[in-house]
């Protein structure tokens, strides 16, 4: 007796979860496509923000190099990411370099920093963060104008000694009531710029050709 | 079923009597994360409601088939399928709001409310019935979502349908109301406490309408005795 009821509850489970996983199966496959079509929609308009679609040429989701692993910690990341490039007619004109401010109020920041091929801030963004809503959020561009503050600075312009909150003695300004938040993403954009200062290189090898066949002649 | 199904305490059930969110208190989590600003709120309370309807079709529909050992695991199968479907189509279609939502799409399969239903009505009564309820009941929910919503946004941040084309689309994009320039915004409106304290004034509110509404049916009770003739010539008293 009961393991006849045992035996019918669970063929009728089994039923069950067949008949749930085939619904779930067919609703990933339906809706596999339009998702990573808005995933990468959304992705996109991060990246067009910073490097916009006039400026460059090329398919700026598809041209990436890998970021270098000696350069994890100091982008502050933990695992692979990419770094996208810009080009206007194959040369590179600016590099989109993902990077995590480990530090803000209440966890990682995470952002990308555009530099120009000059080594000077294209724009910071914003993409995840859990700052406190009315004070750290205003990192975020829906939030504040503040993230458009580092658009054309760069390691000398302010001199690298101002990279710090108006606070801590330097030329950005931190916001009422929020010093921690500011300050994460400013020194993290310095890390950021002193990465691509570094590994000029690796991310706009054009110059560097063009220099060293300048030196050959 | 020998008797009608009466639809109107059904829905009266559901948006107010026995609302989810202000008497039974279910789904409290997702309420009080999601409702900073009106467009959390009906996202979220959409997506409920989807999930609520479609359990409660669902369940009545096998109500007979599943014996009663086996009738949760089976609800909370076809509840997290019907969540993770929807957090699917979210996903390819509102992606901004997705993402903002986040964790609390999945969790909507942790909201009591969901199986309660499922357990309490839509698994005895017939399929049209338990669609009412489960739309009633997911409506009341979605009520109370977009009211705290509304409250903590004006008093948060001082907008009112602020980034409503996550959800419907860039013609939404004007739809939202200003209605003080350089309003400071106030912070613990956005913060949870902010979201208990609307929660709490809101469930007062009912209260003090429930206890109006008590006390003229009271006085209504007591008159036909006085006028009694007088009201009975006139035609049909209830």
């Amino acid at each position: 007796m009961l393991g006849a009821s045992i035996s019918k509850n669970g063929i009728l489970l089994t039923l069950f979860a067949l008949i749930t996983a085939t619904v779930l199966a067919s609703t990933f496959l339906m809706t596999r496509e339009q998702i990573s079509e808005s995933e990468r929609r959304a992705q996109q308009r991060a990246l067009f923000e910073i490097i916009p679609e006039q400026r460059h040429d090329n398919d700026l989701l598809e041209d990436v190099i890998p970021v270098p692993l000696d350069a994890w910690a100091q982008l502050g990341l933990r695992d692979a990411h990419h770094i996208h490039l810009a080009r206007q007619g194959g040369e590179v004109i600016g590099a989109i370099i993902p990077s995590v401010a480990p530090d803000g109020y209440s966890g990682d920041i995470r952002m990308i920093v555009g530099v120009n091929k000059d080594l000077s801030i294209a724009g910071v963004r914003v993409l995840n963060h859990r700052e406190t809503p009315g004070l750290g959020d205003k990192v975020d561009l829906s939030r504040s104008d503040w993230i458009l503050d580092f658009d054309g600075t760069s390691l000398t312009e302010p001199a690298p000694s101002r990279w710090e909150v108006r606070k801590d003695g330097g030329d950005f300004d931190q916001f009422t009531g929020a010093t921690i938040t500011p300050r994460a993403v400013v020194r993290q954009v310095r890390r950021t710029l002193a990465f691509a200062t570094t590994h000029q290189a690796l991310l706009f090898p054009d110059t560097q050709i063009s220099e060293t066949e300048e030196t050959e002649q | 079923m020998s008797e009608a199904v009466d639809y109107q305490k059904i829905s009266g059930n559901g948006l107010w009597t026995n609302n989810p969110a202000l008497v039974q208190l279910l789904g409290l989590c997702p309420l009080l994360a999601v409702t900073g600003s009106v467009v959390n709120a009906l996202g979220l309370g959409l997506a409920t409601l989807m999930v609520l309807t479609c359990s409660n079709i669902t369940v009545s529909l096998i109500r007979k088939t599943v014996s009663d050992a086996v009738r949760l695991p089976a609800f909370v199968m076809i509840i997290a399928t019907l969540t993770t479907c929807i957090e699917l189509l979210m996903r390819a279609y509102t992606f901004e709001l997705y993402t903002i939502l986040g964790i609390f799409i999945p969790l909507i399969v942790t909201n009591c409310a969901i199986l309660g239903r499922a357990d309490a009505f839509a698994s005895k009564n017939k399929v049209f019935p338990s669609f009412v309820d489960g739309l009633m009941m997911g409506l009341g929910f979605m009520a109370v979502l977009l009211a705290i919503g509304a409250v903590r946004e004006l008093l948060g941040s001082g907008t009112l349908f602020a980034n409503m084309h996550l959800l419907f689309g860039d013609m939404a994009r004007g739809w939202v109301i200003t209605p003080f320039e350089n309003y400071p915004g106030f912070l613990v409106a956005v913060l949870p406490p902010g979201a208990f304290i609307v929660t709490g004034f809101l469930i007062a509110l009912k209260n003090l309408i429930d206890a109006r509404i008590e006390k003229r049916r009271a006085i209504l009770k007591t008159k036909p005795i006085k006028g009694s003739k007088r009201v009975r010539t006139t035609g049909a008293v209830n």
